[in-house]
């Protein structure tokens, strides 16, 4: 049996009589790989406990990245909305503020920002989908967790269900930004964050894709054009932007708001926006922000550093 | 794309950071790098190429080929200190840079010498290697000659003199274990009579079957390569 599209997989499911996506996709992934559904849900807990960890030593360092670049964002961050680790209950906000974004959005914004600046100082991350966007679904997830104290087991349901999505996404085109610019890794992030979070929400499969839907159709078009070809400008505060977009999508679909275009056409608009998208713009830092006054500044510092 | 990709792949690899491509995909490479020279190494001269060499230094691609080649996998958080580690081994090395618009925008060589000797290859071996992206790779060339050697299979790797009936006799030894071929590589050294073959097999071949291929005459250089499994 081949999933391809996200029709298949509703398909699949009703066929099977099987009403939940992570528990569908368990079974497919653990008889594919040959192994014991428990020892499929092991590997994605590894994954899930990478995630978990990125998150704390992120929130514990300040230390800059090989470039110089980042690295000093969490700890801005962490005091500036008043977080700090409390005896017995972790990480909590003390910040008032004027509330722009929610309490919770807060923690969202801070571990996302944890792991991604975790990557880029060559910490120990899980690459979700890619290296460059793996501070979106760890942001949102481990925040989730935290905040309505989640067992491990939701979290790897959610993080099945993110995965499915991410996989689906990918039968149409390569997750990577040479590819399909940044949409296809900070935008696919974005997408399987929404799916994971509508289904920690309670969300039907309707409303988990149709998160993932809403998602992906308002970052198409998304250029990948990183400063001196790092991982870091405009990679970082990008990874914040669309954790938080995650959440917009997810809310916008449990209040009811359905995206006209179905899933799986907006994964083919993507496609095409990559295609069509200049080589220039594409992770070759050849356009756009690499080639600013800034950048190019920057680019021969670092020459130098070499 | 890597047939064999699962949802694991989609929300990992665990590795360290920055990137797939130059940091987990450069770790990949030296490994597979590593393997095939399989004897201890005194001297390793890297050159990078175009946005390796490029981009290097901040996505810390030569930390990652380095560590590659000592056996580490793109999960070690030893990674980031592989400069230490080399010099605490006693192993020397330095990294070359070149723009060659002929070569993979992410490519490397991997020029490694050691005392005793690889086989008949002689004391140094030379590996080139390209970083497709999203982690994937393969290893492009070994001591001049064509390969296409990507980690994903358990893979043997044989340079031979070219001679009618080789294949036949490689397949035919492969076939007598039950061991399917999943892709077979073969090319000759445009110049000379020597030929290499890269073979990508379903399950593992027993040693006694890489005895009786490394005694086909004429056999050069064999080795059995592991898949990557992080």
């Amino acid at each position: 049996m081949m999933i391809n599209t996200f029709k298949d997989l509703l398909d699949e499911m009703s066929s099977a009589s099987c009403d939940k996506i992570y528990e569908f996709i368990e079974n497919t992934e653990a008889d594919f790989l040959e192994i014991k559904k428990d020892d499929f849900r092991l590997r994605v807990k590894k994954i899930l406990d990478t995630m978990k960890n990125s998150v704390k030593a992120g929130l514990n360092s300040s230390a800059p990245s090989k470039s110089g670049l980042c690295g000093e964002n969490t700890d801005i961050l962490k005091k500036s909305f008043g977080f700090s680790e409390i005896e017995g209950n972790g990480i909590v906000s003390t910040s008032s503020g004027l509330g722009l974004l929610s309490p919770f959005q807060k923690r969202v914004a801070l571990y996302t920002m944890s792991v991604i600046e975790e990557n880029a100082r060559m910490g120990k991350i899980a690459a979700c989908p890619t290296a460059g966007s793996s501070g979106i679904v760890a942001g949102v997830l481990t925040a989730l967790g935290d905040e309505l104290n989640l067992s491990d087991e939701i979290l790897i349901n959610a993080l099945i269900t993110a995965g499915a999505v991410g996989e689906i996404i990918s039968k149409k085109m390569a997750l990577a930004g040479a590819v399909g610019g940044c949409q296809a890794e900070c935008g696919a992030a974005s997408s399987m964050a929404a799916a994971a979070c509508t289904y920690i929400l309670g969300g039907n499969n309707e409303q988990i894709l149709n998160a993932a839907s809403l998602a992906l159709k308002n970052i198409l078009g998304l250029t990948c054009d990183p400063v001196a070809g790092l991982v870091e400008v405009p990679c970082v505060k990008r990874n914040v932007f669309m954790a938080i977009h995650a959440l917009v999508a997810s809310e916008l679909s449990m209040a009811g708001v359905v995206s006209k275009i179905p899933i799986d056409e907006v994964v083919d608009a993507m496609k095409e926006t990559g295609d069509l998208m200049a080589g220039s713009l594409k992770e070759s830092s050849e356009a756009g922000l690499a080639r600013t006054k800034t950048a190019l500044g920057i680019e021969n510092i670092l020459r130098q550093k070499m | 794309m890597n047939k064999n990709k699962t949802l694991l792949d989609i929300i990992g690899p665990v590795m360290i950071g920055p990137s797939s491509s130059h940091t987990a995909g450069a770790c990949r490479i030296g490994f597979m790098a590593g393997k095939i020279f399989a004897d201890k190494i005194c001297d390793i001269e890297f050159t990078l190429f175009n946005s390796f060499a490029k981009t290097g230094f901040g996505h810390g691609t030569q930390l990652a080929l380095l560590a590659g080649v000592m056996g580490s996998l793109p999960d070690d958080t030893g990674i980031k200190t592989a400069f230490e580690t080399a010099k605490a081994k006693g192993i020397n090395f330095n990294f070359n840079y070149k723009n060659d618009t002929s070569k993979h925008p992410n490519s490397v060589i991997i020029k490694m010498s050691g005392v005793s000797g690889s086989d008949t290859l002689g004391n140094t071996v030379e590996v080139e290697g390209i970083s497709h992206g999203a982690g994937e790779i393969s290893i492009s060339k070994i001591n001049g000659y064509k390969f296409d050697l990507r980690g994903d299979y358990v893979t043997l790797v044989l340079i031979y003199k070219d001679a009618p009936g080789v294949v036949y006799h490689v397949a035919n030894l492969i076939q007598n274990q039950n061991v399917n071929i999943a892709s077979m590589h073969c090319d000759r050294n445009a110049k000379g009579r020597v030929a290499s073959m890269g073979i990508a097999l379903d399950n593992n071949v027993s040693d006694y079957t890489l005895q009786k291929l490394s005694e086909i005459k004429d056999m050069y250089f064999i080795r059995k390569l592991e898949k990557i499994d992080e």
